[in-house]
């Protein structure tokens, strides 16, 4: 059922990221089964599914921020570009700085909202001088939709903001880096509805420059932000598709269940 | 419909303004739970009055010591009878050859100030002074040889007989079977407090002089010792502290986890509860027999505060890491996952982000580490360096490491030993200044705490 509609996909984006027959295993457990996906540029990619079904693992698989739990491992294959993240030759380091990451709960380092942007492009090297690092962080905090807010007290603790201040710092840091890819681990649990739609807004800005990965619990969410719609159930990725189609005419009985609420 | 729901009620229905008796009785095992907290509290807080009062109220007289001045005439014939200056005949002259200058000048008080005695044996009159007075008068003579023939006024010592009378401790009654000091001597005594002769006053020495031996107590001091710890704080915290951390570092961040590192996880728990004499006999095989003896390393001998530190930081290390690892556990992870997810390395996420949130943690325990180690006494036992070591100054820095020397703890510990009660009081004393160290350390580390702590 898969190849029919990967056939579908609209053909004038490339595709980023490819994964094909990924397993994840804690320990003897296996979180993911079997896992086909075609992610590509330019576009927001959802992963929707109940708790539990491992849509954020295999998120976190995709810049190998996995590594860090020892008894996960993962087979298979994940590409981006056509470079395999998973081959010896690539350093998880360099990874990260192409495939950018932000997190559930908003975590700025305890520092000021300006070292909070210029740490990643510091250590990445990309700043020459004091005044590269400030146009770079400027350039990121107006990416991240916060510029205006924060201008005035850049020297100010980032831990000092809103929830929404914070996640949309925490996102200008990501994009410091210049990265190619964005993951979202759930990005907007944390925070109120009027925080939320402006990320959501943000995210839609994002799209034009990046591939986004967006895990979401909320399927409006999906809905509003994401071109395309992934959904995971029990560590199996059920139906992936146009958001529109996934929404309207799920194609598998989960899904359908799934998104009017009867299962999850 | 649910079963629940035709089930008859648990609970039959009440006023909520009438208690019942379930709520009676946890309400008043609530009660009593915390009158237990606050009597064990009271408890507590009560033998730390006691204590605190007993050790000022026996320590404080240490602080103080009784003077006797007494000018005194540096009579050229006896000290130096080539008339010369020449400093290598006035040394000739021993402590013995000043006792009769020190005889005649004390009958010259008791004359001048018109005391009435019994007692004009010169032997006699000097049991008033500490016997450690002669050796002052000789270490000034030597000091400044162009005073011998002036009439100089010293302070010297009471004797410890003295200066227990006058802090209580003595009586007329004690002294019937002391052939150190008879009642006469106390009826001279209190003519001399009178005249202003005798006088009790703040003793520096005590805090900064050298021990001294068993029949001179009223000289021995806390300052050699107080250095021998100060050399051994220095080896602890120079190795203590960056082994600690690295090790901690290196468990916590990037050791895999397997058999090998629990074992060792729990072996250095276990290390900490190993009781410290355990270490001191380690020390004495290894550091001093082993190193210094087998391998003829100069400096690893008996007694050396060089030693003492290395087993101190054996006994310190356990301390440090368990309270390092608690700090970088606390670290919130999502701190490491920010770090790493703008594609910072590990050791950058450590050394950038979690190494500085941890740091008031890590402060703390090292400082309590090492207050730890300032108050250890049994395992310096061990390797020698027993309290009465400490008798002279070190020459230089780098000596002060290898010269043997003693720790506070040691020095307080022999002064308790000791026969003479005098010695008791300065055991007493003793513990003041120790714990007015302990408790600045534990200052500095709040201090430390509250300046480095940062909230998320």
């Amino acid at each position: 059922m898969d190849d029919l509609r990967y056939m579908e996909m609209p053909v004038d984006q490339d595709t980023k990221i490819s994964a094909s027959n990924v397993q994840i295993y804690y320990g003897d457990n296996q979180a993911i089964k079997d896992v086909n996906v075609e992610i590509a540029d330019k576009t927001v990619t959802a992963f929707i599914g109940p708790s539990g079904c491992g849509k954020s693992t295999f998120l976190r698989c995709l810049n190998r921020m996995n590594d860090t739990i020892d008894i996960c491992r993962v087979e298979g294959t994940i590409k981006i570009d056509g470079d395999d993240i998973y081959d010896n030759a690539v350093d998880p380091v360099q990874l990260r700085a192409k495939v950018g990451m932000v997190f559930q709960k908003p975590n700025p380092f305890p520092k000021s909202i300006y070292d909070n942007v210029a740490y990643g492009p510091k250590v990445h090297g990309l700043a020459k001088s004091k005044a590269d690092l400030d146009v770079i962080v400027e350039k990121a905090l107006r990416r991240g939709a916060i510029w205006d807010e924060v201008k005035d007290r850049l020297h100010a603790p980032g831990t000092g903001l809103s929830g929404g201040q914070q996640q949309r710092l925490c996102i200008a840091r990501a994009v410091a880096t210049e990265p190619e890819v964005l993951l979202m681990d759930e990005p907007c649990s944390a925070l109120d509805p009027i925080a939320t739609a402006q990320v959501e807004e943000l995210i839609d800005e994002l799209r034009q420059s990046y591939s986004l990965v967006i895990v979401t619990h909320s399927m409006q969410q999906a809905a509003r932000v994401s071109q395309r719609t992934a959904f995971f159930h029990l560590g199996n990725l059920v139906e992936f598709g146009d958001t529109s189609q996934i929404f309207t005419n799920p194609q598998d009985s989960r899904t359908e269940s799934y998104i009017t609420g009867r299962i999850g | 419909m649910t079963d629940a729901s035709n089930a008859a009620p648990l609970r039959e229905k009440k006023s909520l303004l009438v208690v019942d008796a379930r709520t009676k009785k946890r309400n008043a095992a609530e009660a009593r739970f915390k009158m237990y907290g606050i009597i064990a509290i009271t408890l507590g807080l009560l033998f730390l009055a006691v204590l605190l009062t007993t050790i000022i109220s026996r320590g404080t007289g240490a602080f103080t010591q009784t003077f006797i001045s007494v000018p005194v005439e540096l009579r050229e014939d006896k000290l130096d009878k080539k008339g010369n200056r020449n400093l290598e005949d006035i040394k000739k002259v021993s402590t013995f050859g000043y006792n009769p200058l020190l005889g005649d000048a004390l009958s010259a008080v008791i004359a001048e100030g018109g005391f009435t005695t019994e007692i004009t044996k010169s032997k006699e009159l000097r049991k008033l002074l500490s016997s450690s007075a002669v050796g002052q008068m000789r270490a000034y003579v030597i000091e400044n040889t162009d005073q011998i023939g002036q009439t100089v006024t010293f302070d010297f010592f009471a004797s410890s007989r003295v200066d227990g009378y006058i802090k209580g401790r003595v009586t007329r009654e004690d002294l019937a079977r002391d052939k150190n000091l008879s009642a006469e001597h106390l009826d001279l005594v209190d003519q001399m407090i009178e005249a202003g002769v005798v006088r009790k006053k703040f003793n520096p020495s005590f805090i900064f002089g050298a021990d001294a031996s068993e029949s001179r107590p009223e000289q021995a001091g806390l300052g050699v010792s107080m250095l021998g710890s100060l050399f051994m704080m220095l080896v602890v915290l120079f190795l203590a502290l960056p082994i600690g951390v690295a090790a901690s570092i290196y468990l916590e961040e990037f050791a895999p986890k397997n058999r090998l590192t629990d074992l060792i996880e729990v072996n250095i728990s276990n290390l900490a509860a190993v009781p410290s004499i355990v270490f001191g006999i380690l020390g004495l095989a290894f550091f001093i027999q082993f190193c210094g003896g087998y391998l003829g390393i100069a400096a690893m001998k008996a007694s050396a505060p060089l030693v003492g530190g290395l087993v101190l930081t054996l006994m310190t290390l356990p301390t440090i890491i368990i309270s390092t690892r608690a700090a970088l556990k606390a670290v919130p992870p999502s701190i490491r996952d920010a770090a790493l997810g703008v594609g910072a390395s590990k050791m950058q996420t450590v050394f950038h982000h979690v190494l500085p949130l941890a740091a008031p943690g890590i402060l703390t325990g090292t400082i309590i580490g090492l207050a730890q180690a300032l108050g250890e006494t049994a395992p310096l036992l061990l390797i020698g360096m027993v309290g009465y070591i400490a008798s002279n100054y070190p020459d230089s820095v780098l000596s002060g490491f290898t010269d043997p020397n003693s720790a506070m703890p040691a020095q307080i510990f022999e002064w308790a030993k000791r026969a003479d009660p005098a010695f008791y009081e300065r055991a007493w004393g003793g513990i003041i200044i120790l714990l007015v160290f302990l408790m600045t350390m534990n200052i500095i580390a709040i201090l430390l705490r509250r300046r480095f702590e940062r909230r998320w």
